[in-house]
């Protein structure tokens, strides 16, 4: 099968090179031939990634052994599940991955852009043909999964345990398919500049692909956090590892275009700065690839250090400098057809906004280069972590979160006093008395409550749109509240779903204030003593050591410790915790051990415990108690973001936007 | 004097990029640390003294043959090398999973007028005959 498997990689890889010049130049010359060409191309090449798939998942479930790809990451008693995403657990088999969800997306390309936007395609599959080949490239010449090993391993090594859990099957995949599904707009910027058709039209047939792509972002990153906060066991779920970061950075820009697009949309403003968002996110998202398989900055993920990272680095400067020459070239096309009005005006937030979202992106990006920077420019590495982080981002996030909530209530283009009076009144209320009952209840801490003060205006905001458009359906068309409100809703997805994902992050933003009430106590205990650790919310825990049991589970050895939970003397219930040695067909231990965390969620916090270790041959645990404040709260915001960005998506339902009338108006106002 | 919309948002422009900047400059100035090789270390404490007892991180490979764990009291001794200089490391608290004498480690602590580094973090980077966790 490996044969087939590398036969496949190479038709796929002269199919991407015949696609990438047909397309090219199908575009170029108008020629109807080449671009029905094109198009079979990417099927084709479709096809054939999809053939290499299946010859690599072929040799996984059989265990052939001989296959170094397989032997490193799957053993014979791996549970068939992670057998599976074996495919991607490592560095050559997320390459092959990869090209084959990109050729995926562009024959979804062909087939959903609208006819009216077809006039791109024959660039969009050059562009989408000339990622794939690098990437097949990179395959073919330095990792090919297919490789064959000069012996038969009679066992492979098996996977590491830490990817041994039920989030590393989804989280990957989805991060994957949100940074693939960045190129197909990118293609179409790209097309856009080529062709030079830059009116707001190559904007609407990306819109949709956009959304998909910062959609998959979204809960790749949840999934994430919630992996790493369930089995990395070291209490929290977000470290400020470049890894993290590289996968933050595409998902701000793409934020912030989301944004500013509908500026472009509706006022024809902002056109240099959407397609550099583009480009730039699109840019990030290679970048992130580089940085996690290179090993240029140290990081507690890195990829053993490879000629891979080197390949993307040249693809990366390349790709940079020709997008951005490309653009120079174009910049007299892309001019704005109106003007700022007022600093009171929605336009005026957005950019602020835009703002906001790329210098959080920029100094994340900064805080990842530094130690590279710092060494170039005084030969001695300076790092930054979290407290660096945290300390720019709190007030900056802060500031967007106020925007998120102020935005949506300022009229386009200007907005009249009585306007700001009729619509912040409630809202300002709302969040200075969710402040003030804070001060009550004795909080002290000014970020947090900032945090929840601000969080409570913007869901004030929220409430009072829905309220107001159900009512105003109500009284129009007589509908039941229900029935207005679900027609509200199905009529505006754009607006309202977007309504629903600021809710959710402000839900994402209280549950990352609640970190800052983290504690966490180490204690070592014989079976039937106790540690006492007091909450946040000003209860008191007994964790009573119950005693270790051993037992086989699995491909691991498993030492579990049981403890009991008490709050304020009442018994909660019991919680484990285990070390777990992962063993081979033969019994013999691979990998260092890992840990399983034993945790009681429920909305106010998080009770995490992780067993670090038995003292020698005796029930004598060493344990680690950890009290996270609102984590629960962490995995529903991201689902309501997620719920949010789903009805923005939902086919059907918001016209599309008519930009000419829009900008028609536009220009009678300004000539009074 | 009136200000056009064009200008005042300008200035609101250049606020925002003036505290991203300033956030960026004082949060490097504050919490920056040098990430340091055992050599480097050496060199670094020969030319200024002033350098003991400055929180910093250094990365080496543990010393094999050199982890003393004591589970009781959740010590951690292990000496860390990078070929030219040695340094003794003590840790209190749990090492993570990955941690045992033939690794790549991250020591984040200050180096004390003792010669010994007391660790505040340990991190490990997995072995190199398995690359490590993809994403997270």
């Amino acid at each position: 099968m490996t044969i087939l498997g590398t036969l496949a990689l190479w038709v796929a890889f002269l199919l991407a090179i015949f696609g990438a010049v047909v397309g090219f130049l199908g575009g170029w010359k108008d020629r109807a031939d080449l671009k029905r060409s094109a198009r079979n191309a990417v099927f084709a090449m479709f096809g054939a990634m999809a053939t290499a798939v299946f010859a690599l998942e072929w040799a996984l479930f059989h265990h052939d052994f001989n296959v170094e790809y397989v032997a490193a990451y799957t053993s014979r008693n791996l549970p068939i599940f992670y057998t599976w995403s074996a495919l991607y657990a490592g560095q050559k088999g997320s390459l092959l991955f990869w090209a084959t969800v990109l050729s995926l997306f562009g024959s979804l390309a062909q087939l959903l852009t609208a006819p009216r936007h077809r006039v791109y395609l024959p660039y969009v599959t050059g562009v989408v043909s000339t990622v794939a080949a690098f990437f097949i490239l990179v395959m073919l010449a330095a990792a090919n999964p297919f490789d064959r090993l000069a012996y038969t391993p009679l066992d492979g090594g098996g996977l590491n345990p830490q990817l041994q859990n039920p989030g590393m099957v989804f989280h990957p995949p989805m991060l994957y398919l949100g940074y693939i599904s960045m190129t197909i707009p990118f293609a179409f910027a790209i097309a856009a500049l080529l062709s030079r058709r830059l009116d707001s039209d190559w904007l609407v047939a990306i819109r949709k692909w956009t959304l998909v792509s910062w959609l998959f972002l979204s809960i790749g990153l949840v999934l994430g956090m919630w992996w790493a906060y369930v089995e990395l066991g070291w209490g929290g779920y977000w470290a400020w590892d470049p890894v993290e970061n590289a996968a933050l950075l595409p998902w701000l820009t793409m934020t912030a275009f989301l944004h500013s697009v509908m500026i472009q949309e509706k006022r024809g403003m902002l056109k240099k700065w959407n397609l550099a968002l583009v480009i730039g996110s699109w840019l990030l998202s290679i970048m992130g690839t580089f940085i996690t398989r290179s090993g240029v900055i140290s990081s507690v993920h890195s990829f053993t250090q490879s000629s891979v990272g080197y390949y993307f680095l040249v693809f990366l400067v390349g790709a940079a400098i020709a997008s951005f020459t490309l653009y120079a070239r174009r910049l007299p096309l892309l001019e704005a057809e109106s003007r700022l009005e007022s600093m009171v005006s929605r336009e005026a937030t957005f950019l602020f906004n835009n703002l906001l979202f790329v210098g959080i992106a920029f100094s994340v990006l900064w805080g990842t280069l530094f130690p590279i920077l710092s060494e170039a420019v005084e030969g001695t590495k300076v790092t930054v972590g979290p407290p660096f982080f945290n300390q720019v981002n709190i007030p900056l996030g802060l500031g967007l979160l106020a925007l998120t909530g102020i935005g949506p209530l300022i009229a386009w283009r200007r907005a009249s006093l009585p306007n700001l009076r009729r619509q912040f009144a409630v809202p300002v209320t709302a969040g200075v008395f969710a402040m003030l009952l804070l001060l009550v209840i004795g909080m002290r801490d000014l970020s947090p409550m900032l945090t929840v003060g601000i969080g409570s205006f913007v869901v004030a905001t929220v409430i009072q749109e829905f309220v107001r458009g159900t009512r105003a359906r109500h009284r129009q068309y007589g509908e039941a509240t229900a029935l207005a409100l679900a027609r509200l809703v199905a009529r505006n997805r754009r607006r309202y779903g977007g309504y629903v994902v600021h809710a959710g992050i402000v839900v994402l933003f209280i549950a990352f204030a609640g970190m800052a009430f983290k504690t966490e106590t180490e204690a070592t205990l014989r079976p039937g003593e106790s540690a006492t650790v007091k909450s946040p919310y000003g209860w008191t825990y007994t964790f009573t050591h119950l005693g270790i049991s051993q037992y086989d589970q699995l491909n691991r050895q498993v030492t579990a410790a049981t403890i009991e939970i008490r709050r304020n003397g009442k018994r909660v219930g019991l919680l484990t915790t285990e070390k777990r040695q992962h063993v081979d067909g033969l019994g013999r231990p691979t990998f260092q051990p890992s840990t399983a965390v034993g945790i009681r969620s429920d909305p106010l916090e998080d009770l995490y415990v992780v067993l670090g270790g038995v003292v020698n041959g005796t029930e004598q645990a060493v344990l680690r108690f950890t009290i996270n404040p609102l984590v629960w709260w962490v995995w529903y915001g991201g689902m309501i973001v997620v719920l949010g960005g789903l009805i923005v998506m939902w086919p059907g339902g918001t016209p599309a936007v008519k930009r000419t009338q829009a900008g028609y108006a536009v220009r009678l106002v300004a000539e009074k | 004097m009136k200000m056009s919309a064009g200008a005042k948002f300008a200035l609101g422009a250049l606020m925002i990029v003036g505290s991203v900047g300033y956030l960026m400059a004082s949060g490097i100035k504050q919490t920056g640390q040098y990430f340091l090789t055992p050599g480097e270390l050496s060199r670094k404490i020969a030319d200024d003294p002033s350098f003991y007892n400055t929180g910093m991180k250094v990365g080496a490979h543990v010393v094999r043959g050199t982890v003393s764990r004591d589970v009781a009291s959740q010590t951690l001794r292990f000496q860390i090398s990078d070929g030219t200089a040695n340094y003794p490391v003590v840790f209190h608290g749990l090492p993570p999973d990955t941690f045992n004498d033939s690794v790549e480690v991250v020591v984040e602590g200050r180096l004390k007028s003792d010669g010994v580094i007391y660790a505040t973090n340990v991190l490990a980077k997995c072995g190199s005959r398995y690359e490590a966790v993809p994403k997270a």
